[in-house]
Order: structure tokens, then C-alpha cells, then sequence
């Protein structure tokens, strides 16, 4: 390489780069940037294998299903059997129905606010089936099929996103931002990034109790630009925390392309090589994929082999939220064209070809699913919606800022008339 | 005990008696602190209890969090208040409001311990005052003791506190009750009645003011360095002011305030930290909500100037014994 000779031409040469998003409206549609690889090709590590060994296969692509929906490579463990796998979908169709009910009332103003999982949901419904129940998520805004999954009660999820007078968090918090510790979800914070450190504060706290319980932190692709994600990475990895680092790589932050915070490097995944922690990309689409490496990496963890890095790479199907329109920044034709599919279309060829499932099968479900968030939606809404009320006390906005009210919260209660 | 060796066995008293209390920070561990506050913690209770982490305040006050979540009670070191600010948002948004934002489904006990103000040549990036930056934010208690005894039994009391906690350690008192007087030997605290620390476990609980020196003419409400140096100050002025040390910010002790005011009628508000939006202001408007028809002068106010804290010239910044005594002149000639 050549370093021109005048100022000018050095100048021009050392210009900046600019990340441009591909398939904006109106580019033709291509996904051939990263790394995708096919099924079965990615070796399956030991979950005692070393840092080094794993971070070998972090261009490839964890893949167990095919096309032809057939489970194939060694992360195809057969541990999941038709049982599991129907609960899977069910699980993963109950989250859809749940969204579309969900952006339906907020058309209807029962909600102020949505975001759907839209295309996303086996990252979320697989990883909580394959944890153990005690074990702590630290999730983002889209991660409602952690709590479906949880089997919490699809009432109270629709009772906060009314913030009518049943919504465990008394109407403090925006729609979609869920607490529910018992299922092991932690509160939903808006500020992104924040609680991907803290699940790795979480499950330090359960080794220094001696528990076997694990953390599961979450931060979508864009939010892997804040600082609390790079915190979280080099804690995780001095004290070896027992925590699963889950991004989930859904290709765009509202408008922007996961190239702004991913810079020159090729993948999420490679974020680990520099913290030494074990780093792998799987197909977030394909529920028997998620599956296998979340059981990999919680037993990795709880062995006391350390901190994983997973890169779920997968596709925001849908709109950022009810306040956005992805078509003033994206080629609608592009998720139509996203190479790994849609996961429930996937699971659904699965259990065709490999477990006899049923056309009188799909109709039974499909009749169940509709059935429980229709039955969930007749009660939340007896309970009120946002703008009909009822809500929670207006006066219990006082209560829980401390543990105890100070004198002066009790007089400013006072003065606002309760 | 000087105030070190009091933080110190207030951390043993509390590590003692609930092994879900956990300390950490930068230095804290091996070496027991760059102030020596933990000195000693990591041999007696493990490194498990009491460890060293990396240069990352966000990480530290994000994994506390965590921690808290979980059900520990950390106590965390931030190793000068002046690099606290990488830990913001991990305080604003997430420590100070997770009980709320969950309806108390989540909570973050967790004490976070800075050492706070100027006077030691520290410049601007070791000498500020931020307590203004947490007594603005809503779920969020901020302490600052003056003296050994307070400073012991008002930390095991924030450890044991349910809610976050911001405790600010005066730097310039760690050795002895600084008056403000630079250019005179330090007088160590084992002359100091406030020294004669009680041993094992004793609470101060939060929200009490202490009256440090009784008088009759003024009152002037402070805390931290400040409350020696106003009572210097009265000395040397000849003036029977009263001098409030608050202890507590917030929850706030208006209380002791107002009864003083009221009787005295007069009052000066100092603080180190910058005068603009600072604590001093909330207590002026709360002194006149209450004391409007008591007072005999205009609040006076004596606070840093609204410059950075300098180097070479800190002591043109703080506010020492002569500007508070011009202020309580100010404030009795009116």
C-alpha cells in the first residue's frame, strides 16, 4: 500500500467511513454480509471445552433444522420429543396471538403503547424452557416469550400493558415493561443495556450464596454500543460469573443497521475473543437450535465453566414499536427474504416431517391458542384499559420510592389531595 | 478512632452480623482501599466478601444492583466522588427506582460510599461535592457524616437500610475535624470527643439532625467539613451561632431546622459543593416556607464558587471560616 504524496490526496484517501444500511427502500434485497452458514456444519464443543476451542466456530451459524424441516448435526441432541416440541409451539404461537391481540388494542386505544416480538420468538420461548425454574432472566422489551414460556399468566401480562387496576406494577411502568421475579423475569428497565451488567452482578451474588442458580442477561445488537455491555463482558469474565450473555441480533435498531454497533468486526460473537469468553452464533429462528445451546451453555455455567456469549442471530419481523413505521427505513420486501425464516413456520415443518403432526393437530391448537388469549383478554379488559380506567390508586404513586414514606413524601401525598 | 478506622469497623460490625453484606471496589480488596476504609476486610472475611474490581463504575454499581436483586447487600466503593459519574445511570435509573418501576417486586439495597470535597490538592477531578446530583433524584438517601462517631453508626445503618443509600465521606475530616484554617497543623481526631466511638453495633438512624454546637444568635445549617468549619468560625468571630450538622440529607430532618431558626431568627446555609442548584437551595426554600415570619434577616448563603475546584488556588475556592463569618455578620447586621 502507498501513502499518496500531496496533502490533498492523503486527505482524500483518509476520509471517514460511514456504515450504509443495506436493503433500504428501494435497494435490491440482500443478506450476504454476515456470516450464515447451513445445518449441521457447526461442531458441537464439550461443555467443559476452553474459551479457545469455541471461539473457532464463531462465524458459523448454529443450525439444526433444514429446509425440509428434517433435524440434522450434532447440536440435534434428540432430547427434545414431540411432547416438548408441541409445548414449544404452543408457547411460540400463544406469544403471536398474544402480539397481534396486543397491537389490535392499542389500535383500539386500550394501550398507549406496544412492541411485539414479531419473527423473534424462539429465541425467547426456547431459552426459558431449556433453563431451570429458579434461574434469572435480565430481559429487554422483547422478550415477552421468556414469560409465556414461564407460563405466567397471560392476564397479568395484558393487565400491566392496560395499566388497569390488576397491573402488578400499579400503572408506573410503560406497557411491555414486565416484573415478575417469581417466574424469574427481572423489571424491565428503558434504559438500554443497564440490566445486561446487573444479571452478571445477579448470578455472582447466587455463587458467593453457594446456589446452583444461573443469570441470564439480554441486550438487543444495538444496545451492545452502550458502555454497561462491555461492563458486563469484563466482569463476567474476571470472576467467571455462572451467566448465559444472550444479544440478540435482530438486524436493525428501530432505524439502524447492526453495522453501527458492531464496527469493523464480523460478527457479535467476536465481541467475547477479547474478554476470553466463549462465544457462539446460533440461528434464532430455528427453536431446536436455541434450545440445544441454551442447555449447553446453562450447563456450562452451572459446572462452573463460566460466562457464555450467544449471538441469536434472527429478524425483526415487525415494527420497532406501535410508534414506528420500519417502511420509511426498510425495503418491505426484505422480510419476506430473510433467509432463516420464520421460526413457528419452522417448528411446524419439524413436527410434520419427523413427529406425524397433523393437519386435525394445527386446527386442535390453533383452536387452544385463540381460545386462552381471547378468555385472557375478556378478563384484562374487565379490569379496565388506559384510557377507560379503572387504574390502580392514583395515591400509591407515593408508596414504593422507599421502603418507608419520608416526611416529606407524606406531606407532598397530602398536598396532592389524598 | 479517626473516621477511617471508624467506616472500617463499621463495615466489620455490619459484615459480622449479616453475611449477605458484601464489599467491593477499586483497591478495596488486597489493598484495603487508596484511603484504607477496607483495610483488613478481605483478610477477616474472604475474598468472596470483599474483593477488587476492575476500573468501571458503571460495573460496579450495575453488578450491585444485580447483587441486590439477588438478595445480598452490597457496599460498594466509588474510589473519589468525582468518578461516580460512569455510575449515573446505574444509580438514577436503576438503583434508585427499581422498587417503584417493580412495585417492590425488586429492590436494591446497596450502599454506595464515595469519598467526597476538596482541601487535599485534588483539583477538579478529586474534589467535588455531588451531592446535589442524588438528593435530585427521587428514591435515593444521601448521607454525609462529619465525624468518627456519626460517620460509624450512620453507615451501619445505611447498610442495613432497605433502600439505596449515597454515602459521601468528607476526605479532609478522615484524619481530623478540619476548621478550615490550611495553614495550621491538623488537629488529630484522638483530641475529639466525636472520636470516642463505641464499640459493636450502634445505629444513627437517618433523617436526625445533631445539634454540633448549641448558640443563640444564629443558626447555621450544614454538614460535612463545613460543620467544623462554622463552628471555627463562630469562635473566632465571637458569635453564639448554632450549628446544624444534618447528617442526613435526604430523608431531611426540617424538624431540628425549623425549631432552631424559629428561635434564633436568623440563619446562614453552607455547603463546599458550587452555590448554583445546590442543596443550599432547597434548604433556603424550605427554611422560608416554614420560618418566613421568624426571620429577622435574608438567608444568607456561603457555598464553592461556581468554577471547577481548582488546583493551586483551592482555598480561593472553599469557603472557609472568614467567608462564613462575614455571612453571619451579614446575617445579624440585617
Amino acid at each position: 500500500m502507498t501513502v499518496p504524496e500531496s496533502p490533498a490526496e492523503r486527505a482524500a484517501v483518509a476520509r471517514l467511513r460511514f456504515p450504509s444500511a443495506p436493503n433500504r427502500p428501494g435497494d435490491e434485497v440482500r443478506f450476504d454480509r454476515e456470516p450464515m452458514g447451513g445445518p449441521g456444519e457447526v461442531p458441537r464443543p464439550a461443555v467443559d471445552a476452553a474459551a479457545e476451542v469455541i471461539h473457532d466456530i464463531r462465524h458459523g451459524l448454529v443450525r439444526v433444522l433444514d429446509d425440509g424441516g428434517n433435524a440434522a448435526g450434532p447440536w440435534a441432541s434428540g432430547s427434545l420429543g414431540r411432547q416438548e416440541l408441541e409445548l414449544g409451539l404452543r408457547d411460540m404461537a400463544i406469544v403471536r396471538a398474544f402480539d397481534a391481540a396486543m397491537l389490535r388494542a392499542h389500535r383500539q386505544g386500550k394501550t398507549s403503547f406496544y412492541m411485539q416480538c414479531l419473527g423473534e420468538e424462539a429465541v425467547a420461548c426456547a431459552h426459558r424452557r431449556a433453563l431451570a425454574p429458579g434461574d434469572m432472566c435480565f430481559p429487554t422489551y422483547r422478550q415477552q416469550g421468556l414469560l409465556v414460556a414461564a407460563e405466567y399468566p397471560l392476564v397479568d401480562m395484558m393487565n400491566q400493558v392496560f395499566s388497569n387496576s390488576r397491573d402488578p406494577v400499579l400503572g408506573r411502568q410503560l406497557p411491555v415493561f414486565y416484573s415478575a421475579r417469581e417466574k424469574g423475569f427481572f423489571s424491565i428497565s428503558g434504559n438500554l443495556g443497564t440490566q445486561f451488567v446487573q444479571a452478571v452482578g445477579w448470578a455472582m451474588a447466587a455463587a458467593i450464596s453457594n446456589d446452583d442458580r444461573i443469570a441470564s442477561g439480554w441486550i438487543g445488537e444495538g444496545a451492545t454500543a452502550e458502555s454497561d455491555f462491555h461492563s458486563a463482558l469484563l466482569f463476567a469474565s474476571i470472576y467467571q460469573a455462572p451467566v448465559i450473555l444472550n444479544i440478540v441480533n435482530n438486524q436493525w435498531a428501530i432505524s439502524t443497521y447492526q453495522d453501527m454497533s458492531r464496527g469493523a468486526a464480523p460478527t457479535f460473537a467476536d465481541r467475547g475473543i477479547g474478554f476470553g469468553i466463549p462465544a457462539i452464533r446460533v440461528d434464532g429462528n430455528d427453536y431446536l437450535a436455541v434450545h440445544a445451546v441454551t442447555e449447553w451453555a446453562a450447563a456450562r455455567a452451572r459446572s462452573g465453566h463460566g460466562p457464555c456469549l450467544i449471538e441469536w442471530v434472527t429478524y425483526r419481523a415487525g415494527a420497532h414499536s406501535t410508534s414506528d413505521d420500519p417502511n420509511a427505513y426498510r425495503a418491505k420486501e426484505a422480510t419476506a427474504a430473510w433467509p432463516l425464516g420464520d421460526p413457528i413456520d419452522r417448528l411446524t415443518g419439524h413436527l410434520r416431517a419427523a413427529h406425524a403432526w397433523s393437519d386435525e393437530d394445527q386446527r386442535k391448537l390453533d383452536e387452544d391458542v385463540r381460545r386462552v388469549v381471547s378468555d385472557a383478554l375478556t378478563e384484562a379488559e374487565s379490569y379496565g384499559t388506559v384510557k377507560e380506567g379503572p387504574w390502580s390508586d392514583p395515591a400509591s404513586i407515593f408508596e414504593d420510592v422507599f421502603a418507608e414514606m419520608t416526611p416529606q413524601l407524606l406531606e407532598q401525598r397530602r398536598r396532592a389531595g389524598f | 478512632m479517626n473516621m477511617i478506622q471508624a467506616i472500617r469497623d463499621a463495615h466489620v460490625v455490619a459484615m459480622e452480623r449479616d453475611d449477605r453484606v458484601v464489599v467491593f471496589g477499586e483497591d478495596v480488596g488486597y489493598f484495603g482501599g487508596v484511603f484504607r476504609c477496607t483495610q483488613g476486610l478481605q483478610q477477616r472475611f474472604g475474598v468472596q466478601r470483599c474483593f477488587d474490581t476492575p476500573i468501571n463504575e458503571d460495573g460496579i454499581v450495575g453488578v450491585a444492583v444485580g447483587m441486590a436483586a439477588y438478595g445480598l447487600r452490597p457496599c460498594v466503593e466509588i474510589q473519589f466522588a468525582d468518578y461516580m459519574y460512569p455510575a449515573y445511570d446505574q444509580i438514577v435509573s436503576e438503583a434508585a427506582r427499581l422498587r417503584h418501576r417493580s412495585a417492590g417486586d425488586f429492590t436494591a439495597p446497596i450502599v454506595v460510599r464515595m469519598p467526597t470535597g476538596g482541601g487535599i490538592y485534588g483539583g477538579q477531578t478529586h474534589s467535588q461535592s455531588p451531592e446535589a446530583l442524588f438528593t435530585h433524584v427521587s428514591g435515593l438517601k444521601t448521607v454525609i457524616p462529619s465525624n468518627p462517631v456519626d460517620a460509624k453508626g450512620l453507615l451501619i445503618t445505611a447498610i442495613e437500610d432497605d433502600d439505596p443509600v449515597i454515602f459521601l465521606e468528607p476526605k479532609r475530616c478522615y484524619n481530623g475535624p478540619f476548621d478550615g484554617h490550611h495553614d495550621q497543623a491538623l488537629t488529630p481526631w484522638s483530641d475529639h470527643p466525636l472520636s470516642d466511638v463505641p464499640g459493636g453495633h450502634y445505629r444513627i438512624e437517618l433523617g436526625r439532625a445533631r445539634v454540633h454546637r448549641p448558640g443563640s444568635q444564629l443558626t447555621v445549617v450544614t454538614y460535612g467539613t463545613l460543620v467544623h468549619v462554622a463552628a471555627a468560625a463562630c469562635e473566632e468571630a465571637g458569635i453564639d451561632g448554632e450549628v446544624i450538622d444534618l447528617r442526613s440529607l435526604i430523608p431531611l430532618d426540617v424538624d431540628t431546622i425549623c425549631a432552631s431558626v424559629q428561635r434564633t431568627r436568623r440563619c446562614v446555609v453552607a455547603h463546599e459543593a458550587t452555590l448554583t442548584s445546590g442543596f443550599g437551595a432547597e434548604l433556603c426554600a424550605v427554611i422560608q416556607e416554614r420560618c418566613f415570619y421568624h426571620l429577622e434577616a435574608p438567608i444568607e448563603r456561603v457555598a464553592g464558587w461556581d468554577t471547577p475546584y481548582p488546583h493551586a488556588h483551592e482555598w480561593t475556592y472553599f469557603p472557609g471560616p472568614d467567608r462564613i463569618a462575614a455571612a453571619m455578620r451579614k446575617a445579624l447586621e440585617a
